[in-house]
């Protein structure tokens, strides 16, 4: 029997990891168990309160608790507390889990980076609004002590407030300064600190006019640009990496006649490993014992499952389909073909490294632009009064009100509201600038197997055949639980056979399944083992007796969405490709199905990227959609890239936007949200010149006072903001 | 203009508060499940006393 299944990614972790808790028990000593479960169906308050009793308690366990908006249960418990345990009795209850590698997990679990910009952020937020307060007391006609009183408590507030909340500026800035570049980050710091020298100096003096409040609020809009910005990716990452969590790095090795549950990493050479039909091979090695066909599609494109038997040289990410295999390690960790595949990848110049974002083209003409202007008031004041005051003063408020506060917004805010528009459509975006990347797009990419196809076979031939030959299959079928069965079972049972009476019925690892009927034997399986020429098609062969044997053959399955997505994508005018691994006739038809009219079969990882690189050479800007390892490479090379959640994880580090649902059709949605996303970074930045156009020529003639200023500013940052959330 | 001298170490004070507070509730990990909070509070298991 043929076919190409690709286990779900919840499947494999709890078939790995069944027996043996003892020895992990022994081996983790008396540290308590961390275990961390993915709650996909988890929703309201009765559902938290029942994850949690239920949790709470099984034996062993000594606290657990629930996140709702991670959907997630972390729980302690002694060491001899198996994460199976808890997956059974959670379904017992109601609940879907699954377990993730907490490994894999700790790196999102402390967000650093996002925690030190919140609190900074929060920081400026309370300085602007006491700043801010004396200000407006300034502002309403405080005069003499008053105001240079309110003046110096300002300072007080806002010198150690810009001290601790401006670091990321100041840092950004010199990194950038220090190489002898620029970046928008270097006139926000010559902004803030021309302010407050003017404004220091200003107070010294009792002068009328100090920046305090502008330049605490600049700081303050920008880092709430930056936060939102990070935030929008660190969600996305933190999907992503609970995605590779869900796939817990453990294997069955055998020591001494024993099975031992190790992690992978733990895989030494010339360790003998078990793989259960549905488990991912851990490692390289040759099969020393079983039988079985493997599923080679993610590493290769290949549908057609290849035959196993001792002597053949397996390699990490391939599928074992219907026996249990024993494999020698004769590579194991980063030496695997697997790894050693995704390094050559990780090394390949990247489409999105050549890219530069909006932000930084629109930076490269503004800062020397704002930078020449504030030189140029200054000399030009100097050499009118000759005076450094006045001068100094008029430069820090032509800084201060052409400084990028509503250009710190602009892209960010767009850029969260299409973010969480697409998650909420089951698109994680990875990549900062992957939503500009993918507006830009005109050509479309596909890959086949496990892309635009799900990877379960569907019965083509039903009818072709008669009622007796359906009956003898549906008995065998329904004997086996190897996909090609199951999917015939499926169909034959929809269309109302009633399976046959069989006796001695036995499933063959590898080849397929046989019984006695009516005292003849009859075979279900492989095409030689049943006596048959094998075809091109997918099948799976009848043999009744002596008599010849007939073919029912499958195609696999098309993905949800798949159809709408090729046909959505074809409307807008896209240029559409199939490049697949598959063989020539499986793609055609695909294609065919689909309305491709170009198409490439056979084509192994190398020519998949060169054909993007050609297509990038004509001056498309190509987006690749594929899941497997051969696909890596591609949608390294590719402008933009997506990969399905069920991709090998390779791949899914290897693309900017990963699809979380089994549906294709988001993707030429996507395509429109991302292009109207741009249309409004566009337009924030216009909205941005222009209100710098009618404020800069104001302050360069002195007119300029703090309370201009922060309206200015205020107003511009709320338009830019509202003007992102008019994205449809 | 004397009422100042209790009026600006007040609002200093408040603010000053206010940011504290805010600063606890970062440490403390209160953000980190948002949703969860929400719906916590609908929950009616610890309504007749308190957790042990």
């Amino acid at each position: 029997m043929t076919a190409a299944i690709r286990p779900s990614i919840s499947a494999c972790p709890a078939c790995i990891a069944a027996p043996g808790a003892q020895a992990l028990a022994e081996q983790g000593a008396q540290k308590d168990a961390h275990i961390a479960l993915s709650l996909p169906t988890i929703h309201c308050s009765a559902c938290i309160s029942a994850v949690e009793r239920a949790l709470a308690e099984a034996p062993g366990v000594k606290s657990a608790r629930v996140n709702l908006t991670l959907k997630r249960a972390t729980v302690e418990a002694d060491p001899d507390v198996m994460p199976d345990q808890l997956i059974a009795l959670l379904k017992s209850v109601g609940f879907e889990a699954h377990e993730l590698d907490a490994g894999t997990l700790s790196v999102t679990q402390n967000d650093k980076v996002g925690r030190d910009l919140l609190m900074r952020m929060a920081v400026a937020g309370f300085a602007m609004m006491n700043v801010m307060l004396l200000s407006v007391a300034v502002w309403s006609g405080a005069t003499d002590a008053t105001r240079d009183l309110f003046h110096w408590i300002s300072a007080a507030i806002a010198l150690p407030t810009l001290a601790f909340s401006g670091v990321p500026f100041y840092k950004s800035a010199w990194s950038a300064l220090r190489v002898g570049r620029s970046n928008m980050d270097v006139p926000i710091v010559t902004a803030l600190l021309l302010a407050v020298v003017a404004s220091v100096w200003e107070t010294a003096l009792s002068g009328h006019h100090a920046y305090f409040d502008a330049a605490v609020a600049l700081v303050f809009f920008l880092l709430t640009g930056r936060y939102l910005d990070h935030r929008t990716r660190a969600i996305a990452r933190s999907a992503a990496q609970e995605l590779s969590a869900l796939e817990v790095p453990r294997a069955t090795a055998i020591r001494d006649g024993v099975e031992v549950p190790l992690p992978v990493a733990d895989l030494r050479i010339g360790d003998l490993v078990l793989v259960r039909p549905g488990g991912r091979m851990p490692v390289d090695g040759f099969i020393t014992e079983g039988r079985s066909e493997i599923d080679r599609s993610l590493l290769t494109g290949e549908t057609l499952p290849v035959f196993a038997e001792p002597g053949r040289v397996v390699s990490a990410g391939e599928v074992n389909l219907t026996g249990p295999l024993t494999i020698q390690a004769t590579a194991v960790g980063r030496e695997t073909s697997l790894h050693r595949m995704a390094d050559l990848v990780a090394i390949a110049e990247s489409g999105r490294s050549r890219y530069t974002s909006l932000a930084d083209s629109t930076a490269k003409y503004y800062t020397p632009g704002v930078l020449f202007l504030a030189a140029i008031s200054f000399v030009g004041w100097y050499l009118h009064s000759s005076d450094t005051r006045t001068a100094l003063n008029i430069a820090a408020a032509v800084l201060i009100i052409t400084c990028p506060c509503a250009l710190g917004l602009a892209v960010p805010a767009v850029t969260t509201a299409a973010s969480g528009k697409l998650f909420r459509r089951g698109m994680l975006i990875k990549d900062a600038t992957a939503l500009e990347r993918l507006a830009t797009v005109d050509t479309v990419v596909f890959d086949k197997t496990g892309t635009l196809t799900a990877g379960t076979p569907e019965l083509t031939n039903l009818s072709d055949h008669d009622a007796t030959a359906l009956q003898v299959a549906l008995a065998l079928a329904q004997g086996s639980s190897h996909p090609l069965s199951v999917s015939l079972t499926t169909a034959a049972r929809a269309a109302g056979i009633v399976p046959a009476q069989v006796s001695d019925l036995r499933e063959v690892p590898g080849y397929g399944t046989q019984a006695m009927w009516q005292g003849q034997a009859v075979r279900l399986g492989r095409a030689a083992w049943t006596g048959a020429t094998p075809g091109v098609d997918t099948a799976a062969w009848l043999a009744i007796g002596d008599l010849a044997p007939v073919a029912f053959t499958f195609t696999d399955r098309l993905r949800p969405g798949a159809a709408e997505a090729v046909h959505g994508l074809m409307q807008q005018g896209m240029r559409v490709l199939l490049i697949s691994g598959d063989t020539g006739p499986a793609v055609a038809a695909l294609a065919q199905r689909l309305g491709i009219t170009e198409w490439q079969a056979e084509a192994l990882p190398v020519e998949k990227s060169s054909k993007i690189t050609a297509l990038q050479a004509e001056g498309c800007h190509v987006l690749m959609v594929g899941d497997g390892l051969n696909d890596t490479a591609a949608l390294t090379a590719a402008d933009v890239s997506i990969s399905p959640a069920s991709a090998l994880d390779a791949a899914r580090v290897a693309s900017d936007i990963v699809l979380l649902g089994g549906d294709l059709s988001p993707i030429a949605e996507s395509l429109a949200t991302a292009r109207s996303a741009i249309l409004r970074i566009r337009e924030n930045f216009r909205i941005a010149t222009l209100y710098n156009v009618i404020a800069v020529p104001i302050a360069i003639a002195g007119f300029a006072t703090p309370l201009v200023a922060a309206l200015a500013m205020s107003s511009s940052s709320i338009t830019v903001s509202l003007n992102a959330l008019r994205l449809k | 203009m004397d009422v100042l001298t209790y009026l600006i170490p007040i609002s200093l004070v408040l603010g000053g508060a206010g940011l504290v507070g805010f600063i606890y509730t970062v440490r403390s990990n209160q953000y980190d499940d948002p949703e969860g909070d929400a719906h916590r509070i609908l929950n009616d298991d610890w309504d007749d006393h308190p957790k042990p």
